[in-house]
């Protein structure tokens, strides 16, 4: 990711951060230079919960006139809050911990934000230094816990460093490939004074993100971009991060090549758009699986070869030539050996990219026409759709449907994980990048709704939804009392099918049916523990049950009118509907089953 | 499977140790020999690792190494281009008959003996390799109370300097 897609700032603009006319450095404690330093380089909102060790930074945090800081029920709720602030905007999402628990609290979100690339700056208290490795109360060495699932990562112990330390964590996280960064700050450091200097100096020699790609390699690319018969654009969430939407749409309708986008790329290109196949993987639409796989060219563009997208490694699109175009040189070739290597942004590589095809194809024009009709025979004789229950309780496909529908591509839509976030993925349409914002590569239970009030904070203007599970929300929802207290009206619907609903598929796909341990007892014909809508009324939302198709608009109108507080709608949905299509796992894509026992018949050849 | 020397200059910072064995742990590489120490910057230090790659491409890893932040230069370092050396302590059991036949391997390796004591010596030697095997496998037979031996170090031939590449620019 560039650098200059954040708007507050890289190494050469920190010195037009300068603040100008001082002479004599003012003294600061470290804690006033962690708020100094935050505003400068141009925080405007955190997320966290105080502590011991963090002490000291929560006194000046009370004066700053330019950081709202948001006071979360549990830290793993700022670490995802913050995720949900960056992934809706772009711009870096920050959650302060203290140390020891509340520290490690915080992993689940740093680790979720290592896997989908999101910019998060985490900051937490450390003991004294005189007491770090005394098993002092408290203490915990998360810089060593977050070493695998952090960029980088800081231990502070001299006061002096704070500026310099958190400037270099920002910069770190926001460029590049972006990802979390976590700066641990004894509490000594933040009690000492010191002088504050800025614009600090930053020193990583080590830490060059390459953005500008070769020109060969990108030549390479797109003379067999024209001369593919059966091309394809897989968009992963790699283009979201790039800001380059607009610039992948005049490559995708100048060749004319069709276009899948990834779980983590929802929204990179329009779902409206004739080119646009839909979702591949695991739960992709046949067109999209069929896309990939059949494929003589796949143009990887910052998408990662997961394991979800390909199905069986070995399998994988075997007749497929590949461009991958990364800003981490280590996801090319790392899964799928790339016939073409492209280190660079996405967005510098794609206008690169459409320029030189534009050249090359003054030589050769691609012959896409059979491909198409093929790929258009899948989409009419495999649409994305679904069977209502048989057992009478509302259809979720239906509910997610009509959410996406009334509110519209302007809304943010924040999932958890599980069959919901499927439904969620295939059944809203996303006109937009930053609107779909869901735990991708972790897979994390309850990230929807501190996500939500994440993206609510960035974004007030924008309806924000939560679409959660009935299992996921019972892990996260106490932050409903952050959301009541700060006003941050988000939207919650509970897709509650009073399960954990993805494991119980597996379990009647996999398991005979045995549905060991995945009853929560929440939904339709149970005790309901807990009542979603009297927790709802508890944390001071509006709390909304709907039991019928007939209801659902009306509910749904009801939560996008109501602004004054946060909505909690408990859909009370079949517990037996499923998510397909499905590639069941271990298996080629080619195997991908339209609905229970029923897989496309298509011509390997085609 | 294959053996790489692998010789990574880096940042010392806290930490850098964990970062880079964590590493080879988690992303299924098996780290032979680690040697770390300083190098001719001030600030930065060497470290010599032998990997054995069976299955991934040795590529992953270095790609993988390389987005450490404090981890400035990686070379792989051909033999035949390089010069690689380990050292041995050795402590090698004698009595009145051995002990001739002992210091006599020690010579013809040209090892040094750096310890004497009544029933038993410690030999020190440095080689590559295939000369400290050599060694060991004469040693054997008189029993070998105890080894302490380095990681293998390693720097390539000629006048270039992996540090010097990194500053030019």
């Amino acid at each position: 990711m560039p650098a200059d897609s954040f708007p507050a700032m890289s190494p050469s603009t920190l010195k037009a951060a300068q603040n100008s006319g001082d002479q004599t450095p003012e003294l600061l404690t470290g804690a006033q230079a962690v708020v100094r330093t935050l505003e400068l380089i141009g925080i405007t909102d955190v997320f966290g919960l105080p502590g011991g060790a963090i002490l000291p930074v929560y006194d000046p945090l009370m004066d700053t006139t330019k950081i709202r800081h948001i006071l979360v029920r549990h830290e793993q709720g700022a670490g995802h809050a913050a995720e949900g602030y960056a992934a809706s905007t772009g711009k870096v999402g920050v959650a302060i911990a203290t140390s020891g628990p509340g520290a490690t609290n915080l992993v689940t979100a740093i680790m979720d934000a290592h896997m989908d690339s999101v910019p998060l700056l985490a900051i937490t208290g450390q003991v004294f230094s005189t007491l770090m490795g005394t098993d002092a109360f408290q203490e915990a060495d998360i810089v060593g816990i977050t070493m695998p699932i952090t960029k980088h990562s800081f231990l502070v112990t001299d006061a002096s460093e704070i500026p310099s330390t958190i400037a270099a964590a920002y910069h770190i996280a926001s460029t590049g490939r972006p990802g979390p960064v976590l700066v641990d700050i004894t509490k000594d450091a933040q009690q000492d004074t010191v002088p504050f200097n800025w614009p600090p100096k930053i020193d990583l020699p080590g830490y060059r993100p390459v953005t500008k790609a070769h020109g060969k390699q990108i030549q390479a690319a797109a003379q067999l971009m024209v001369e593919a018969k059966k091309p394809v654009l897989y968009v992963g969430g790699g283009v979201i991060r790039a800001e380059a939407s607009a610039e992948l749409l005049e490559l995708a309708e100048l060749s004319g090549a069709p276009v899948v986008t990834t779980l983590m790329a929802r929204g990179a290109f329009p779902d409206s758009h004739a080119q646009h196949l839909g979702m591949p993987g695991m739960h992709g639409t046949v067109p999209a699986v069929l896309a990939l796989q059949e494929s003589d060219l796949i143009v990887a563009l910052g998408a990662r070869f997961d394991d979800r997208v390909t199905g069986k490694t070995a399998l994988f699109a075997p007749h497929a030539k590949v461009i991958h175009v990364d800003v981490d040189p280590a996801e090319i070739s790392k899964i799928r050996t790339a016939d073409v290597p492209i280190v660079g942004d996405a967005k510098d590589v794609i206008v690169d990219l459409t320029a030189a095809y534009t050249l090359a194809r003054r030589e050769t024009t691609p012959d896409n026409e059979a491909w198409w009709a093929y790929l258009n025979g899948l989409r009419e004789e495999f649409p994305l759709g679904y069977t209502e229950p048989t057992d009478g309780l509302l259809a979720p496909q239906h509910v997610i449907e009509r959410i996406g529908a009334l509110t519209g591509p302007e809304g943010v839509y924040a999932a958890g994980v599980g069959q919901h976030q499927m439904w969620a993925a295939q059944f809203i349409k996303y006109e937009r990048p930053n609107s779909w914002l869901n735990s991708g590569g972790a897979g994390t239970m309850g990230y929807s709704v501190p996500a939500a009030m994440g993206a609510k904070v960035a974004e007030p203007d924008r309806v924000v939804w939560a679409i959660d599970g009935d299992g996921c929300f019972q892990m996260t929802n106490q932050e409903l009392a952050t959301c009541a207290i700060n006003k941050i009206p988000i939207k919650v619907a509970i897709i509650n099918n009073s399960s954990l609903g993805m494991v119980r598929q597996w379990q009647t796909l996999f398991y005979d049916g045995r549905y060991s341990n995945t009853d929560l007892n929440t939904g339709h014909d149970t005790i309901r523990v807990p009542d979603f809508v009297k927790l709802a009324e508890a944390y001071g939302c509006l709390g909304i049950r709907v039991t019928k198709a007939d209801e659902v608009d009306a509910a749904i109108q009801l939560a996008l009118e109501t602004n004054d507080r946060p909505v909690v709608i408990d859909f009370v949905v079949s517990a037996d509907a499923m998510v397909w299509p499905m590639v069941p796992q271990g298996v080629s894509n080619s195997y991908v089953q339209y609905a229970r026992d029923h897989s496309p018949s298509f011509d390997e050849e085609a | 499977m294959t053996t790489h020397v692998l010789s990574l200059l880096v940042e010392d910072k806290p930490g850098l140790l964990t970062r880079v064995a964590g590493l080879f742990a988690r992303r299924g590489f098996n780290i032979e020999s680690l040697a770390v120490g300083k190098s001719e910057v001030p600030g930065l230090s060497r470290i010599t690792v032998v990997v054995t790659v069976e299955g991934l491409p040795l590529e992953q890893i270095t790609k993988q190494l390389n987005k450490l932040v404090n981890v400035i230069k990686i070379v792989e370092l051909d033999p035949a281009q390089s010069v690689q050396r380990e050292h041995l302590l050795i402590k090698v059991r004698v009595d009145n008959t051995t002990r001739s036949q002992v210091l006599e391997a020690v010579n013809l390796f040209r090892a040094r003996v750096v310890d004497v004591a009544t029933d038993a010596v410690v030999i020190e030697v440095t080689g590559d390799s295939g000369k400290t095997n050599a060694l060991l496998r004469v040693l054997e037979p008189f029993g070998i109370k105890e080894l302490a031996q380095s990681g293998q170090l390693a720097i390539g031939r000629g006048s270039k300097s992996i540090t010097e590449r990194v500053f030019k620019n």
